[in-house]
């Protein structure tokens, strides 16, 4: 019984890193119906850029101005948004008009000279993890502004194309700039393992205190964002966004600022599943293939709803690693011969499948129903 | 029609001078001109395919015409996106129902009110202080409309599932909720049965005079067009054949000629 909870409750904790992930899928598919494949890279982007920033063993002191210089100006961006709230339709010659990018390029000039200044040894981690936030928002309004604003209104396969596209521009573009080797990510998170429930059960069960701070990181991370989808104007806006275009604009929503907003909390979401994940395994390459994981947990879940994530990711990591660890005993016992393992490879596409063929909708999405 | 309406109509809203507008090729629009008085009902008809939903996209800013400007309240616009446009006080509905499927009415007509709502994020997260009281006094004004426009049964009913003719009512809710000074109808009543279209004449009017909001819509319906609009524009292949009061309309050659087609 301790084992097979130990078991349980490893998977549970693994699956809370594929729910991370997920989640960073809902959010954009939820606000612009587009199925962005490259989250996986950007959780390789942000885990990476962080990563140096914090402890730079590839880059040097130029890219810390360029970095410094580039969350200066997002954060100027920012500000100025929340003071002026919203955009003026000024008139051509105003010059307010240029406003933002007077502030951008001030901004980003002071930011690069104290960056110059703080020197490359690598900035603390209350300043290195705002600046791969900073570097994640700068991706968003790529993204929103060279890739999803002339594509808008194109099919849902186009856009989805065009993801594509980008995940592998980011995977070479963050491989170029930060270098590709495996960094460990060492943020002070504990690793040690550690005994729970000893007095029920003899030796009480193992878990590692790594997967335990990862879990209340996720839960955190997700409460924040529910209370900001359900309770929030711009909650609204976004659901609204995602069903129709034409009649958001109408009521006076601003699409590419809800795009711009989406992406930046798929990229802050990123940065999140980086930290627990590169924590545990170190930052890599591999990362970029966490997309592959969530597809089924997204299948599971529902593709709009924020709990399905959790809870797919959850079924799915407790899933596949029972199914990992008792599949050889099962098929002794069924056959007489142990099985070899390696079901956690493929225990989640036949779970995904067998949604797909009783329940597309997954547990939590809205069914959708045609009128004819 | 009961009682005789009374209400003023004003001053020029929006002047539409000599406005062109192409796709490829294809010619939606040329040199066409118009206005909008304040606190009048405009009707734009046309056969099919004659410009006239192409129109009021170039009003709302989802077209942006090649030649020719657009003023509105007095102050000739620039390029301007919808979501500006509807920041000062242009709301609309569609021709196919554009409406957020998933959302309950209730929400729906709410998004109508999100450029009103000014409180910041974090305070509407925590739902304290101002925002609370911000939402329940937008939930009051959403409440208003819904009563106004006899949709109380289906306040919670996903739009999705409603029929056509109350689907159209909420949009046309979702418009009102900005409280608009003009607002744009593409086709308020497309595929309703006589009764439907009763109800909506009767919306639309009550808006027009209760609210003062100057209108401006697209109908097929001529017997609904003539009772209802104070002035007419006709166009016919993306140019202004007629302008006037329903009467000069009814009696006008070229917009009998468009409608009926004739020899050459």
């Amino acid at each position: 019984m301790a084992f097979f909870l130990e078991v349980l409750i490893g998977g549970l904790l693994t699956g809370v890193l594929y729910s991370l992930v997920a989640l960073g899928f809902v959010l954009i598919f939820k606000a612009s119906g587009v199925f962005n494949f490259a989250q996986g890279a950007m959780v390789l982007m942000a885990g990476l850029a962080l990563v140096q920033l914090f402890e730079p063993t590839y880059i040097g002191l130029w890219h810390f101005v360029g970095v410094g210089a580039l969350s200066a100006a997002v954060v100027g961006l920012l500000v100025l948004r929340t003071v002026r709230g919203g955009t003026f339709a000024a008139a051509k010659g105003d010059w307010r008009i240029h406003l933002p990018k007077i502030v951008a390029v001030g901004a980003g000039l002071l930011g690069g000279v104290l960056a110059l200044a703080g020197g490359a040894k690598g900035w603390p981690l209350w300043l290195a993890i705002p600046a791969a936030i900073a570097v994640m928002v700068a991706v968003a309004w790529v993204v929103e502004r060279w890739v999803l604003r002339p594509l808008v209104n194109q099919e849902g396969i186009i856009l989805f194309m065009a993801t594509l596209g980008v995940t592998f521009f980011i995977d070479g573009f963050s491989q170029t700039l930060f270098g590709s080797n495996v960094y460990p990510l060492n943020i002070g998170l504990s690793k040690d393992p550690m005994f729970l429930l000893e007095g029920v059960f003899e030796g009480g069960i193992l878990v590692n205190k790594l997967d335990i701070s990862g879990g209340v990181i996720a839960g955190v991370l997700v409460a924040g964002l529910a209370v900001f989808f359900q309770k929030t104007r711009i909650g609204r806006a976004l659901r609204a966004v995602a069903d129709d275009h034409a009649a958001a604009q109408s009521v006076g929503i601003p699409l590419n600022w809800i795009w711009f907003i989406v992406w930046s909390v798929a990229g802050v979401v990123a940065l999140v599943a980086a930290i627990v994940w590169g924590s545990k395994l170190g930052i890599q390459f591999s990362l970029t293939f966490l997309a592959l994981k969530a597809l089924p947990v997204l299948i599971l879940g529902g593709f709009t709803s924020v709990p399905g994530a959790i809870v797919g990711g959850l079924l799915i990591g407790a899933g596949e690693k029972v199914a990992e660890v008792y599949f050889p005993v099962v098929t002794k016992f069924l056959t007489g011969t142990a099985m070899p393992g390696g079901v956690e490879y493929w225990f989640a596409y036949v779970l995904a499948l067998l949604f797909l063929l009783f329940r597309p909708q997954g547990l939590f999405g809205e069914r959708i129903i045609e009128r004819v | 029609m009961s009682a005789p309406r009374t209400r003023t109509i004003g001053d020029t809203l929006l002047t539409v001078d000599r406005i062109s507008l192409s796709f490829g090729g294809v010619k939606a629009l040329t040199d066409v001109s118009f206005d909008i008085a304040k606190g009048e009902v405009r009707a734009i008809i046309g056969p099919n395919g004659a410009g006239k939903s192409s129109m009021l996209n170039c009003i709302n800013g989802f077209y942006h015409p090649q030649q020719g400007s657009i003023t509105y309240k007095s102050v000739k616009r620039s390029q301007m996106r919808p979501h500006e446009a509807a920041a000062q006080g242009i709301a609309r509905t569609f021709q196919n129902i554009a409406l957020f499927k998933g959302m309950s009415t209730l929400d729906n007509i709410m998004t109508g009110r999100n450029l009103r709502m000014k409180t910041g994020i974090l305070a509407q997260a925590l739902h304290f202080g101002p925002a609370r009281a911000e939402e329940i006094e937008h939930r009051l004004a959403v409440e208003r409309i819904i009563e106004f426009l006899e949709i109380e049964h289906i306040r919670k009913t996903p739009v999705g599932r409603l029929p056509y003719g109350l689907q159209k009512r909420v949009e046309l809710g979702r418009a009102l909720a900005a409280e608009p000074e003009l607002l744009l109808l593409d086709e308020p009543m497309a595929g309703m049965n006589i009764e439907e279209k009763q109800d909506m004449c009767r919306f639309i009017l009550d808006v027009n005079d209760e609210f003062g909001t100057t209108i401006c819509l697209i109908e097929h319906d001529m017997g609904v067009v003539m009772d209802i609009s104070d002035r007419v524009v006709v166009l016919d292949y993306g140019k202004k054949i007629g302008d006037g009061v329903p009467d000069e309309i009814k009696r006008n050659q070229t917009v009998i000629d468009a409608y009926l087609g004739v020899s050459h």
